[in-house]
């Protein structure tokens, strides 16, 4: 009897003490949660816009991307419909997936290594050559739409440029419809991308490079680091790991994102579709169309991509430099 | 321009030690190293900069110069023709230029100052706060960093429509306070402010906001002046998102689109328009470059 009863005690006791302690985890939190009022004060304003803008319209484009909606009726469930007339039927959406990729392929790891490269050699600049060669390479970048600049470079006329150059030279004889002619669109557009590239990365990496600690390469160079390459690739990366990350992310989606260049080049819809991207084409569907259901899809996967290849990529530049 | 852009290439050996004095004190550099690195500078650095010096020459050229053949990259007889030819055009559209102006400027001063303070404000606690969810919080920022605005664009619509904000400048201003790199770029540089400073407010009896006003945002002024800038060249540039109809709140940029794509005719005032619109951004850049490039130090993502 008494043995049993003890037992029972014993039993009962964890259970006692088991309780009021799960309790007392949400009690905490509910405290934590109440003693940082002030911070979600602070943080309700931006977060409220930034749910509404962002991560709102996120989901409402998987949703709707189940569906057939025009704006006027109600949205009508047809399950992956919507992704297989993209991936089987949709000719131009294969143009546009096989272009994007083409530009994410080229100008990602191109304009990245340029940022890179570049910034790292005006580091050894002094201030004042630092600073001016930064804006000159930073100036496409952020001088609005400058980028129609190329329009006139291109001209298909003989007063472009590229034309009245090589007619003088003699290379060719007519003039060349540039931006009419589907094998020269990609090459155009891959280069003026790559000309706005050096961007936020860029700053960020000139940045980095003047946060990196001098005394490390003193003590390099006592450690038998004998040129500048094994200096960059012992000493440099790896201290600033941090900012190639991010400027991996801003680059990498920039990369996918052409599609202002490609309308104000070559034009909306372009010559037989050759400077089609996934944001050009969703914008197609989106604001020309209106057919929203079809159009959350395009959007679906471009997010798929984008923010999988970031991930990936991520993965691979914790790796950088041992 | 072009005389500065020619240094690195010219007289190596003199030259060279001016420019980097810091050579003296590093080792490890070759001189070939040196030289074919700082030529592959000087011949991109040529390639970035001519579609800009081409664009201020054009802007200055007389209407024959622009239709020269072979064409010219230098304006011979630089004259200011074209922007008067500018302002002609200007004074016969339907709006009143300046209210082009005006709404540009309106949305982009706005813009700026809620994006600012509102970014700063849910920056702060991400930086200095331990609370349940912050972490997710910012990993939700972080993850929005990854893809293009383009995804969201079309559910904005909707949902802009929604709050009856089509067709007003708020329909391009309040997505802009909620723009995911500010917050980012904030968040990093506030983390290190040293934590004895606001510990040491918290003392003397300030409350967490007051902390935040007088304590933490006279802290950060650079990056104030990178959030700005980042800002500035979207909102600047703004079309209107395809937000904004009506013609009297079309933006500067909308405008000069027009008469930029206005063919040959306007070739000489497109160039000046061009110009105007180009150089502002630049010269703020010009002016900040230093607090910006403070700013970025802090901008890596840790692991």
């Amino acid at each position: 009897m008494q043995n049993s009863s003890i037992q029972e005690v014993k039993r009962a006791e964890p259970a006692q003490l088991r309780l009021p302690k799960k309790d007392s985890w949400w009690s905490i939190k509910r405290q934590e949660m109440k003693a940082s009022k002030h911070s979600y004060i602070l943080l309700a304003p931006y977060m409220i816009l930034f749910t509404l803008f962002t991560v709102l319209p996120v989901s409402v484009s998987i949703i709707l991307s189940f569906s057939y909606f025009n704006m006027l009726e109600l949205p009508r469930f047809v399950g992956w419909d919507n992704y297989t007339r993209l991936f089987l039927e949709d000719d131009i959406f294969l143009t546009a997936i096989k272009n994007t990729l083409l530009f994410a392929a080229i100008t990602g790891p191109v304009s990245y290594l340029a940022c890179f490269i570049f910034a790292w050699i005006i580091n050894e600049l002094t201030p004042r050559m630092r600073a001016f060669m930064t804006l000159i390479f930073y100036a496409p970048s952020i001088s609005g739409n400058i980028y129609f600049i190329w329009l006139m470079i291109f001209s298909g006329d003989r007063y472009g440029i590229a034309n009245g150059m090589l007619m003088k030279i003699g290379v060719i004889l007519e003039p060349i419809q540039w931006l009419k002619t589907e094998a020269y669109i990609m090459p155009i557009i891959i280069l003026v991308q790559l000309w706005l590239s050096l961007g936020t990365g860029f700053l960020a990496f000139i940045a980095g490079l003047q946060t990196v600690d001098r005394t490390l390469y003193e003590a390099g160079a006592v450690d038998g680091v004998r040129n500048r390459w094994q200096e960059l690739w012992y000493i440099t990366l790896p201290s600033m790991r941090p900012q190639l990350m991010f400027g991996a992310v801003i680059q990498l989606t920039t990369s996918f994102a052409v599609a202002d260049v490609s309308i104000a080049l070559a034009g909306f819809p372009s010559v037989n579709y050759a400077a089609e991207t996934v944001v050009t084409h969703l914008i197609d569907y989106g604001t020309t169309r209106f057919e929203m259901g079809y159009a959350s899809a395009i959007a679906t996967v471009l997010f798929g991509l984008m923010v999988g290849t970031n991930l990936i990529v991520q993965k691979l530049l914790q790796k950088v430099g041992g | 321009m072009k005389a500065a852009l020619d240094v690195p290439g010219k007289p190596i050996g003199s030259k060279l030690r001016q420019l980097m004095p810091i050579r003296k004190k590093r080792v490890n550099r070759s001189f070939m190293g040196t030289f074919s690195l700082f030529m592959l500078l000087a011949v991109i650095g040529a390639f970035m900069a001519l579609p800009l010096v081409y664009a201020i020459n054009n802007a200055f050229k007389p209407l024959d110069e622009i239709f020269l053949f072979p064409p010219t990259l230098f304006v011979r007889n630089p004259t200011w023709n074209n922007f008067s030819e500018l302002m002609n055009l200007l004074s016969q559209t339907w709006v009143p230029f300046s209210r082009y102006i005006f709404n540009t400027v309106f949305i982009t001063g706005a813009g700026i100052v809620g994006h600012v303070i509102l970014a700063s404000a849910a920056a702060y606690p991400l930086a200095k706060h331990k609370f349940p969810g912050k972490t997710f919080l910012f990993s939700i920022v972080v993850l929005s960093l990854m893809f293009t605005p383009a995804v969201t664009a079309t559910p904005n619509y909707m949902i802009l429509s929604w709050l009856g904000l089509i067709d007003t400048y708020w329909a391009v201003i309040v997505p802009a306070f909620a723009y995911s790199l500010g917050l980012y770029l904030m968040k990093q540089f506030m983390e290190q402010i040293p934590d004895a400073l606001l510990e040491a407010a918290k003392i003397d009896g300030a409350n967490e906001y007051r902390i935040f006003w007088s304590i933490v945002m006279p802290n950060v002024k650079p990056a104030w002046l990178t959030l700005i800038i980042l800002l500035f060249q979207i909102l600047w540039g703004s079309d209107g998102n395809g937000f904004i109809y009506s013609e009297q709140l079309k933006t500067l940029h909308f405008a000069s689109n027009q008469i930029i794509m206005g063919g040959i005719a306007r070739a000489g005032a497109g160039a000046a328009v061009a110009l105007i619109l180009m150089s502002v951004p630049i010269i703020l850049f010009v002016f900040s470059q230093s607090r910006i490039i403070e700013t970025m130090a802090t901008s890596g993502m840790k692991d």
